[in-house]
């Protein structure tokens, strides 16, 4: 695969920023950098403190401590007006009292363009959301699509620095909310400007994102690319947010520079990558791996790696059957999903199966 | 019985409201019969149709100086209570605060106090200051009864405002003060201007505050009021009780359509239909 080229500037840069209300901290020291031109998102349950990140890089709320800049400037003192960053609401905030067009324009005119620079600009700013044609129609004549559209063209004909972007799809129905994805993605990639995305949708992130910052309880998790995200992540906090992972008790060997040996029931003695923020407490640690990462062993076939156990329960869900199986020494048993093309969704509960692995598949996570 | 029981309910329900509404309206109704009547009685037969007394009305210099009064202490009073409803529906509306319902409760009360004691009340404060009463005062009073309308009005306009459309405005570069004028104002416009009507209408037919609080200058309830003294004068009041009553409805009117729109720009706002 051919490598981008390495001129990742920095965009936005968050030095240790707190934001405390009363006792409670909602961000909590959280630093990152955010390149120039990347699709970045900010991905946690409700109450993570990504919301409060985001209205703090707009403007709309002060860090009690630490700093934020923008494109190298301090933002400290600079009101939401005079920032280089435009926002897509929630709630899509479309002025009911205006219609698209005057929308799209509302920030321009404090620009004193040309009339016909700034028609051209609405124009195209319409354009690139797929919206020409409809310039007339009041907010109110809108569907919920269109006004996200209408939103966003408002926020980029304004060519910000960084696009902030809250939750964006969460009011769309799925189907919507997928197709808009693509378009998003595609949009970042057209205009090639920062992207900071909200969203608590796991799928959203890893779909959209160059890279993903995973937060809990005001704290960063793990900031990475959706890749390593999903296959290496952190701890189990992250494992678990973002989709199934069979979580195994595992003893800690032998730790050298980019390794670790475990030992496990169920899995033996497995040797894997240790994770790049991995910090030991004890010996203790845990294994992990993806119920998709376990595969059935059909008729004789064979894995150099494998386990065998029974199936205690089965779930049919259309392209997959989820099966639940116990293993011998496991003190929980493990979740498999199988793609029904081999007929995992025949299979008896009661009987014994065998399962294959990949031990490039299992991650070692701090506990 | 029981088809008795269902034919009951069915048949006097609405001669009961047929009754209620005309005990209701029907003296309203007489005011605008008996002012165009060539008798000077208002009674039964009609004796014929004139427009006399409107004719005189505006010949009649008391009466131009109780309407020119009305209209300063109304035109005062609900600029002054709008202005302070304004304040008092945002803060209620926008900010959660300690004591919040009640003080939303305290400035309604004035709504349901005996107004009679409330004038008595102030008129004793207002001595006791050493104000000497005017229509000045007359305007004072009136806006502590018109505020409590004021808010219910504007509150309806504000509640429902999404913050996030001020945010928007100040994201898309807009100063704090641009914002009020390009979004604040426009949408929240038509509460304010039916507040500023009810207010109007309030105290255009108010009587026993103006009452107490005024000094020599007669309102024109206080005038209506004291030309019911004269039976010769009868007929020209119910032309006046007329015009008040025509105004009063159509500046109503005009108010809670405002309001209506007011309320539906603010609440739609959100709609999740995709």
């Amino acid at each position: 695969m051919p490598e981008r080229p390495q001129i990742e500037r920095s965009m936005i840069e968050i030095r240790n920023v707190t934001r405390s209300y009363g006792s409670f901290k909602a961000l909590d020291d959280a630093s990152l950098t955010i390149r120039e031109g990347e699709f970045f998102s900010l991905l946690g349950p409700s109450g993570c403190g990504k919301t409060t990140l985001l209205r703090m890089i707009a403007g709309f709320d002060n860090p009690t401590s630490g700093s934020i800049s923008v494109d190298g400037q301090p933002m400290e003192g600079i009101p939401a007006n005079r920032r280089p960053t435009n926002m897509v609401f929630q709630s899509y905030a479309i002025f009911p009292h205006l219609n698209v067009e005057q929308n799209v324009a509302y920030g321009l005119k404090r620009l004193k363009l040309a009339g016909t620079e700034e028609r051209r600009r609405v124009e195209e700013a319409l354009a690139q959301v797929s919206l020409t044609g409809l310039g007339k129609r009041l907010a109110t004549e809108l569907s919920g699509g269109q006004r996200q559209r209408v939103a966003l063209a408002r926020a980029l004909v304004m060519r910000p620095k960084v696009l902030l972007l809250d939750e964006p799809l969460s009011a769309l129905d799925k189907k919507l909310r997928e197709q808009m994805q693509v378009e998003l993605r595609r949009l970042q990639q057209a205009v090639g400007i920062t992207f900071v995305l909200v969203t608590h949708d796991q799928y959203e992130a890893l779909a959209m994102s160059d890279r993903i910052a995973v937060m809990f309880g005001g704290m960063i998790a793990q900031v990475a690319s959706p890749k390593e995200i999903y296959q290496r992540p952190v701890n189990r906090q992250v494992a678990d947010f973002l989709g199934g992972m069979n979580f195994v008790k595992a003893e800690i060997v032998e730790e050298n520079g980019a390794s670790l040996v475990l030992d496990t029931l169920g899995f033996g003695r497995v040797k894997t990558d240790k994770p790049k923020a991995f910090v030991r407490n004890g010996a203790a640690a845990t294994l992990g791996i993806r119920p998709e990462r376990l595969r059935v062993l059909w008729d004789d076939a064979t894995a150099k790696f494998e386990v065998a156990g029974k199936v205690v329960e089965r779930h049919y869900f259309g392209e997959i059957t989820h099966l639940i199986v116990e293993i011998p020494g496991l003190e929980k048993p493990l979740s498999v999903t199988e793609t029904n093309d081999f007929g995992a969704d025949d299979i008896p509960v009661g009987t014994t199966i065998r399962l294959a692995y990949d031990p490039e598949a299992l991650v070692a996570m701090a506990d | 019985m029981t088809a008795m029981r269902r034919l009951l309910p069915g048949r006097l329900l609405p001669a009961y409201a047929f009754l209620y509404v005309v005990f209701l309206y029907l003296p309203v109704i007489f005011l605008p019969i008996f002012s165009i009547n060539t008798a000077a009685t208002p009674k039964f037969p009609l004796s014929g149709f004139t427009l006399k007394w409107y004719h005189d009305l505006p010949r009649t210099p008391a009466l131009l100086d109780a309407t020119w009064n009305s209209l300063v202490v109304g035109v005062s009073a609900s600029i002054l209570s709008t202005v302070l409803g304004i304040l008092a529906a945002r803060s209620i509306t926008r900010y959660r605060y300690p004591g919040r319902r009640a003080i939303n409760g305290l400035i309604m009360a004035p709504l349901v106090l005996p107004e009679i004691i409330v004038a008595i009340s102030l008129l004793l404060v207002i001595l006791q200051l050493g104000l000497s009463l005017s229509l000045f005062t007359v305007v004072l009073g009136h806006v502590l009864v018109c505020v409590p309308y004021s808010m219910t009005v504007l509150t309806a306009g504000f509640e429902g405002f999404d913050r996030s459309l001020e945010e928007a405005s100040a994201d898309l570069g807009e100063s704090a003060f641009g914002t009020f004028r390009r979004v604040t104002l426009p949408m929240v416009a038509p509460a304010i201007i039916s507040s500023l009507l009810v207010c109007f209408t309030i105290s255009l037919d108010e009587f026993l505050i103006a009452f107490f609080l005024t000094g020599t200058e007669a309102t024109l309830p206080i005038y209506i009021w004291g030309q019911l003294r004269f039976a010769a004068k009868l007929p020209g009041v119910l032309a006046l009780g007329t015009l008040l009553l025509v105004a009063s409805f159509l500046l109503m009117t005009i108010a809670e359509i405002l309001r209506r729109r007011a309320a539906r720009r603010t609440q739609n706002e959100g709609g999740l239909h995709a």
